[in-house]
């Protein structure tokens, strides 16, 4: 053993894990600034500078009412929204992951997208008779609703007659709900709604940043940075998870109280998240295993490096989905997964190829 | 100077059922401190179950395990963490983790709740993964990955990871099974030079002989036998409880029991 290298080596680990999330941390603000100039209308980034900074009241003194009005009261808190669910939703996929050893595990693992499709179809749908302003306020409301009574359904199928929670009972029960959760949905809005309904309900299901402003801007990032801190109180513990339940019991984590607490915490989360903002896929799915493959699986890194990542993308993602087509926007889980997919795809084809390039001794 | 030792751990009347089926029935037996116990027993014999009992990962239906007193299953999973440590079978991960990710998973019981930078854990944590890590000669594993490790390494390095949880008592489930004889011979002389109270569920009973102090013989989720090797290792034990007839006599170089096949008894298989 050479006793004079390995405190180096550490030390290169940790400044490698600092580096790591520095160049997210300036990702993710280059990332929120591109989205407070781009849009319909271009704002110079000296305007934005400007806006912000009187904001802040720290000068920027010359600012128009209008690039005010863009700027801070639209374009913020959409990108903030965007932000802190994309955030929430990727450590949110990084711990569900973990939990059920399920590679395919996703916020939405336990009915929560399709639960709460049941509580904003049955505003969208049989609501129409109310006026908008009140549909457009219950919606998140019901769209919560039905997140969390399918999870409590879920939960109690998964933890019947035990206290433990089985890692694939749970995905089962999750899917069996899901199914029920799709049935109610197709057939109210396939029966029973109209057109407009029909449209209005996919639109809802791809799920948008667009309607977010300052009160519901600031909700998402409190979840997501609660959300995010809780988590990784139990990174010690999420990483006692890779040799399976026994070794994580027999080095004394407390299995079933961990996995019933973080299974909770991520379905609240997620039920908060896509209350306001409906299902936006891929993020939850896909960077954990990016931030993996790149940053490794301890948690300590994972989860603060997936809530940054995360944010990123979906952030850069609602940037595209607002500017590549003149009067319209694109739904952003079309852009998440449009761009995300590839990516991914490389990351998988690269480390295959390193793989097969011999790197076993 | 007489230090008085703590207690190796113990199982008192001991009944453990599943679904319906009984595994362990009574079983009362104390392990003497610093001495490796072999667990041996016939398939079904309920030795894992034993093990896992002692391990605190499956609570008794009647009776208590004890260590030094305490009685395990009164004591918070951190704690109990602290002082068992627990080598599975075969454990493996499809994560990316470095050997040396996989021992420090032995420090979560150590550890606070909040993550530590890696650069900026204490001398002592530094200084139980060196000792761990050279007592199982894995020093020059720690950057490897866990799938470029071979079937032996794998066990060496849980075996270290078991090690820095620093603990009183080593419970192994069959540690040598997959493994080419010189690692099973290296893994067991390892073992034998920590000095730690060890219980080791063994299939093999030549090994037994070999490298245990102590053995304990179960049957049919029973205590049929406990006590030093050369006592209790005898042909009457091997026609028992495996059915098969053997000759035990003195191994020439060290004087333990060494065992002769004989051949099947054919009424004891039968039954």
């Amino acid at each position: 053993m050479t006793a004079t290298d390995r405190p180096a080596a550490r030390l290169a680990g940790a400044s490698r894990a600092a580096v790591a999330l520095a160049v997210a941390a300036v990702l993710l603000s280059a990332t929120v600034l591109l989205g407070l100039a781009v849009g319909s209308v271009h704002e110079p980034p000296h305007v934005v500078a400007e806006v912000v900074l009187r904001r802040l009241g720290i000068g920027g003194s010359d600012v128009t009412p209008l690039d005010d009005r863009i700027i801070w009261q639209l374009r913020l808190p959409r990108v903030l929204g965007a932000a802190a669910t994309g955030a929430g939703l990727a450590v949110c996929g990084a711990v569900l992951q973990t939990l059920t050893g399920n590679d395919l595990a996703d916020p939405y693992l336990l009915g929560i997208s399709n639960g709460a499709a049941v509580g904003a179809v049955t505003v969208i749908v049989l609501g129409v008779g109310v006026s908008g302003t009140a549909v457009i306020g219950a919606l998140p409301a019901a769209a919560f609703v039905g997140a969390l009574l399918a999870v409590l359904v879920v939960l109690t199928l998964a933890g019947a007659h035990s206290r433990t929670l089985p890692a694939s009972r749970t995905v089962l029960a999750g899917i069996a709900v899901g199914q029920l959760c799709g049935a109610y949905t197709s057939f109210v809005v396939l029966v029973l709604g109209d057109r407009n309904a029909a449209r209005g309900v996919m639109e809802w299901t791809l799920g948008s940043v667009a309607g977010v402003r300052w009160n519901t801007a600031v909700f998402l990032v409190a979840v997501a940075v609660l959300g995010t801190v809780a988590m990784l109180a139990a990174a010690r513990d999420l990483d006692a998870f890779a040799f399976g339940e026994t070794a994580a019991r027999s080095v004394g984590v407390h299995v079933e109280r961990t996995r019933w607490a973080l299974i909770a915490a991520a379905a609240l989360v997620t039920a908060c998240l896509v209350a306001n903002t409906g299902v936006i896929g891929f993020v939850g799915l896909v960077v954990p295993h990016v931030v993996r493959l790149v940053c490794g699986p301890r948690h300590a890194l994972l989860l603060p490096m997936s809530a940054l990542v995360g944010a990123s993308l979906l952030v850069g993602s609602d940037i595209v989905a607002r500017s590549v087509l003149p009067d319209q926007e694109i739904p952003v889980g079309v852009v998440t997964a449009g761009l995300g997919a590839p990516f991914f795809a490389w990351l998988l084809w690269r480390q295959a190829a390193g793989r097969s390039a011999g790197s076993r001794p | 100077m007489i230090t008085a030792n703590p207690a190796g751990p113990a199982a008192e009347n001991v009944g453990v059922r599943v679904d319906g089926a009984t595994l362990l029935t009574d079983v009362t037996v104390g392990f003497a401190h610093g001495r490796v116990t072999g667990l041996l027993g016939p398939n079904g014999a309920g030795k894992t179950t034993l093990l896992r009992a002692l391990a605190g990962l499956r609570r008794p239906q009647t009776g208590r395990i004890l260590l030094d007193g305490d009685d395990l299953y009164g004591l918070t999973a951190r704690r109990r963490a602290r002082r068992v440590a627990f080598m599975e079978q075969q454990a493996d991960t499809a994560l990316p983790l470095t050997a040396r990710q996989v021992i420090d998973l032995g420090r979560t019981p150590h550890r606070g709740r909040w993550p530590v930078l890696p650069g900026l854990a204490t001398a002592h944590e530094h200084a139980v993964l060196a000792e761990a890590a050279a007592a199982t000669d894995v020093g020059a594993l720690l950057d490897r990955t866990w799938s470029s490790l071979s079937g032996g390494e794998r066990q060496r390095v849980q075996l270290a990871r078991a090690l820095v949880q620093e603990p009183e008592v080593l419970l192994l489930d069959e540690p040598t099974n997959h493994l080419d004889l010189r690692y099973q011979l290296g893994f067991l002389e390892t073992v034998r030079g920590l000095g730690i109270t060890t219980v080791a569920a063994l299939h093999d009973l030549e090994l037994a002989a070999a490298y245990c102090d102590d053995v304990t013989v179960l049957l049919d989720g029973r205590l049929v036998a406990h006590g030093p090797v050369a006592e209790v290792l005898t042909s009457a034990t091997i026609a028992h409880v495996y059915g098969v007839d053997a000759t035990v006599e003195r191994h020439p170089l060290h004087h333990r029991p060494h065992i002769r096949w004989n051949g099947l008894l054919s009424e004891g298989f039968q039954s």
